[in-house]
């Protein structure tokens, strides 16, 4: 890191050939002034238009926290709620431009519980202003952000020591809060911090240099923004394409068309598609405007190729001297982003680029204590926690480690029961076991193991409340199905935890490795062609479904053994209701645990209508139906 | 090939681009909402390149209040023709029925039952996964929070503070039967930025935008075109011809136009940067609060 010295670099009448862009963020503690200064910077480049300062008027009169003076915070925070608490909660983007450049300004949250949005805010953005309180010095909430800058790939810091009037404009206190902040981000890889002392409020080295500051000789906020230089290498990067879509109009053409990550592409140029290996030529280039020879990062292209090989959606096109990594095992840093923890096993949907496939975390290896970027040991990521785990996917995906290519080296998790966006992560480097170990093929396949036995293999997976009968009604269906000369196994969620689970418990996290176990073993018993007849409560939809995503899809048969919570209490065939209510057992499902009915199982058994040998005859028969039994 | 787009806008249009091939791919039954006015125009004018030499992969879909200027009608079908677009236009009967109207009914109503509800109704009946509108950032402080995919619940509400992070540019595309998706590709445009393409692009809009004689009446300082003859006149106001534009076009007693010269799109782009009050301030719809747009944008406007 350098700090970098404008009182030589830094001139006020640079020419600039052609306006660009700067994209930035704002972000800091709670209160540090960080929409004020967006505020000051609209008001002061004359980008506030006259009506929305009659309503800035209206508004500071009934929600202002300055006094009789108009609050400039109130520009930004657009939220009826951010208003009235006089917070901003939401990620807010703000334009403006000055002769030299345009500027999208991301306007991130301070609240820790926002932590999210600020990640949002950084991962299109190329500088970071980091906004502090004079008073009160390095926060934990500055800490954090900084190091989630850092790992979103932001490389130029601003650090803008804010509300200088209330500390007198004193040097010292300015001098003592850098000193502070350079020793804190010694360790991140940041190209550049620049410190400017100002104060939001009256605008002091936002815009204009302040008199109060003669002691500080270096540009003011708005100069170094106009003039910082954001090197963009991304043309000279190896070219990366993510196919967005397959444009065929006619029969006898067939194009790629997506926006280019890195790099450059030109007829004749030969590209790999990454995850078959296929090279092939690109014939023809279409840009927006029609054809050209050549185009780079950022334009939009649909390409032909000289070879009809196989391209989808999904696919990640590259230059095949300076391939994607391709892997289904990974590591990578995850900021998680929901109230819900990240459970190591559970399965998620995870997009890369342009492609969709499921993942799960394999081992959290640990998480980042931002305050003092230590490592801390973490069975599960709670909202806002940083760590740093490994991922398995299953088909392999395409992409750069994030260090080299940003563009193609992040991804996000997607809650499979919820649809929401849980995690952001940024790929380290792909796991030497998922690229160099193949598997093995087996001499004998599973068709033909279950050819001997005339059945087709399948898992019954019976789910439901502990005591609603699940066990029982497997065991009479085993005896009627060994009755008939048909091979099974029985695998009951009590008798795995006295072996291959023993060393489980059942917090959440632990269910879910529990049930991974379960249904990892009871893809083994399929591969050799036997039907399984799995009973566990597998309280939570995302493992049963998990489950049925390990087999073909017509190998898995949800059963809900539908009893009533008040039924299984009576039951009670273990006493473990009993113990649970006297506050004896922890985590006991149906009680201070969830469970989550199955939405569309492909049986319902009802056992207050019918007896378990009645139940068992119902799946039997549906086995008869789907030709598992010849 | 020449093009005097500025690198700026040469990042603007790609990213827009990217986002309408995003829609076509991931939804089962997308639409794009054309409104006619000139975000719809450069949004339109985006689809056109992202498809080319080919057809739009969804349609157009025109909400009418029935109190749009009657230019822009006809506007709209020579567009549509001119182009081969398929064009759905969906008018609220059952608001009409009502007898619903901006003069009498006031603008808040008016734009709930022809706009906000005529919307839903019309997303419900084509059974629309994902609808594409030109809205932007820069126009209002709650537009300033929105996603570029903007996620709708059942019955298609919006929840500000539950909103889906947005990293990078992967868009979480996941939805389930009963809600939807709104895009807005022109997210990160400025008002600027879209009459400095339409320039470069030459993008035909309606004669509305340029300034000339036209008939008005002053109410509340703002001054309505009379467009027809519904627009009933108080007792001694009389229509006067002076030379107007409008800023934004929409329902025309609810539009405001501006005194001015600006005969050209480059007139425009010269009026701009010399202007002080933003285009919204020509609406009548947003006046009533500062918090109106968030509120109508919970109910399900767009």
């Amino acid at each position: 890191m350098e700090m970098l010295d404008h009182r030589d670099a830094h001139s006020s009448d640079t020419p600039v050939a052609s306006k660009d862009l700067l994209r930035f963020l704002t972000c800091g503690s709670v209160d540090d002034g960080k929409s004020t200064l967006i505020g000051r910077l609209l008001y002061d480049t004359k980008l506030i238009l006259e009506d929305h300062m009659a309503t800035l008027e209206s508004d500071s009169r009934k929600f202002g926290t300055t006094g009789d003076e108009v609050d400039l915070a109130l520009l930004l925070d657009g939220l009826e709620a951010e208003r009235e608490q006089g917070i901003t909660i939401d990620v807010a983007y703000r334009f403006f431009a000055t002769g030299r450049r345009s500027f999208i300004v991301a306007d991130t949250p301070g609240h820790e519980q926002y932590t999210r949005n600020m990640a949002t805010g950084a991962s299109n953005t190329d500088l970071a202003v980091l906004v502090l309180d004079a008073r009160a010095g390095l926060r934990t909430q500055t800490q954090r952000h900084s190091v989630i800058c850092s790992l979103l790939g932001i490389r130029h810091i601003v650090l803008a020591v804010n509300k200088m009037d209330l500390v007198g404009h004193d040097k010292e206190v300015f001098d003592r809060i850098v000193k502070d902040y350079v020793a804190f981000a010694a360790s991140l890889p940041f190209t550049s911090v620049v410190p400017v002392p100002i104060s939001a409020r009256f605008g002091d080295n936002v815009t204009a240099r302040s008199p109060n500051t003669p002691w500080y000789d270096g540009p003011t906020l708005l100069e170094h923004l106009e003039t910082v230089d954001i090197e963009s290498d991304v043309m000279a990067k190896p070219f990366r394409l993510a196919v967005q879509r397959v444009n065929r109009p006619s029969a006898d053409y067939r194009g790629f068309a997506g926006r280019i990550a890195s790099g450059r592409v030109h007829t004749g140029d030969q590209i790999v598609v990454a995850r078959g290996g296929t090279v092939s030529t690109v014939s023809r280039i279409m840009g927006v405007d029609g054809d050209v020879e050549e185009a780079g990062a950022g334009d939009i292209v649909t390409v032909e190729l000289a070879e009809n090989i196989d391209v989808a959606r999904g696919d990640l096109l590259g230059d095949p001297r300076e391939r994607p990594v391709v892997a289904d095992q990974f590591a990578a840093h995850i900021i998680w982003m929901a109230e819900e923890p990240l459970l190591p096993g559970r399965s998620y949907l995870m997009r890369v680029g342009t492609a969709w496939t499921l993942a799960s975390v394999s081992t959290i290896k640990y998480k980042i204590d931002v305050a003092d970027m230590t490592h801390l040991a973490a069975p599960t990521l709670s909202l806002n926690d940083i760590g740093v785990c490994n991922l398995s996917t299953s088909v392999p995906v395409a992409f750069d480690p994030y260090e080299e290519n940003r563009e193609t080296g992040c991804f996000i998790l997607v809650d499979r029961e919820t649809d929401h966006t849980v995690g952001a992560g940024m790929i380290s480097f792909a796991l030497r076991r998922a690229t160099n170990i193949h598997r093995e093929p087996l001499a004998a396949d599973k068709s033909l193991r279950a050819h001997m036995k005339h059945q087709n293999p399948c898992i019954l997976w019976f789910t439901g409340l502990s005591g609603s009968g699940k066990s029982t009604i497997a065991r009479a269906l085993e005896d009627r199905l060994t009755g008939a000369g048909y091979h099974t196994y029985m695998l009951d969620g009590d008798n795995l935890r006295h072996g291959i689970n023993r060393d489980l418990g059942f917090t959440d996290a632990d269910r879910v490795e529990n049930i991974r176990r379960a249904g990892e073993v009871a893809k083994l018993f399929v591969d050799s062609g036997l039907i399984v007849l799995c009973a566990l409560i597998s309280p939570f939809r995302a493992e049963r479904h998990m489950v049925r995503d390990l087999v073909e899809g017509d190998e898995f048969f949800e059963v809900f053994v539908e009893t009533p919570l008040e039924e299984c209490m009576r039951r009670d065939p273990k006493g473990l209701y009993l113990k649970a209510k006297s506050g004896a057992l922890k985590n006991f499902t149906g009680i201070d645990s969830p469970y989550e009915v199955p939405e569309h199982p492909d049986l319902t058994l009802h056992t207050l209508e019918a007896s378990p040998e009645a139940l068992a005859e119902i799946v039997l028969r549906r086995l008869q139906d789907t030709g598992h039994l010849l | 090939m020449t093009r005097n787009l500025s690198a700026h806008l040469r990042r603007l249009e790609a990213e827009s681009i990217s986002i309408i091939y995003e829609v076509a791919s991931e939804f089962r039954h997308p639409v794009m909402l054309y409104s006619i006015g000139k975000d719809s125009g450069v949004m339109l004018h985006l689809a056109r390149k992202a498809f080319q030499p080919g057809r739009l992969p969804f349609p157009l879909m025109h909400v009418d209040t029935t109190w749009k200027f009657q230019e822009m009608i006809a506007f709209r079908d020579q567009i549509a023709k001119e182009f081969g677009f398929e064009l759905i236009v969906h008018v609220n009967k059952e608001g009409l029925e009502r007898g619903i109207n901006p003069i009498d009914s006031g603008s808040a109503l008016h734009t709930n039952v022809m706009k906000t509800e005529a919307l839903k109704q019309a997303l419900d009946a084509h059974g629309f996964d994902a609808a594409m509108g030109g809205a932007r950032r820069d126009e209002e402080k709650s537009r300033a929070k929105e996603r570029i995919f903007s996620f709708r619940g059942p019955n298609h509400t919006w929840d500000p503070r539950n909103q889906r992070p947005e990293l990078w540019h992967l868009f979480n595309t996941k939805i389930r039967r009963g809600e939807s998706m709104r895009v807005f590709p022109l997210s990160n445009w400025t008002e600027l930025d879209v009459w400095q393409y339409i320039l470069a692009e030459d993008i035909p809009l309606p004669s509305l935008y340029f300034a000339q004689e036209r008939p008005v009446v002053n109410r509340a300082g703002s001054l309505i075109m009379v467009d027809d003859e519904r627009f009933k006149l108080e007792p001694g106001e009389a229509p006067q011809m002076r030379r107007v534009r409008f800023r934004t076009l929409g329902c025309y007693p609810l539009c405001g136009a501006i005194e001015s010269d600006a005969a050209t799109v480059a007139d425009i782009v010269l009026e701009m940067h010399s202007a002080r009050t933003s285009e919204r301030q020509g609406r009548l719809i947003d006046g009533d609060t500062s918090a109106s747009m968030e509120r109508k944008k919970r109910e399900g406007y767009f």
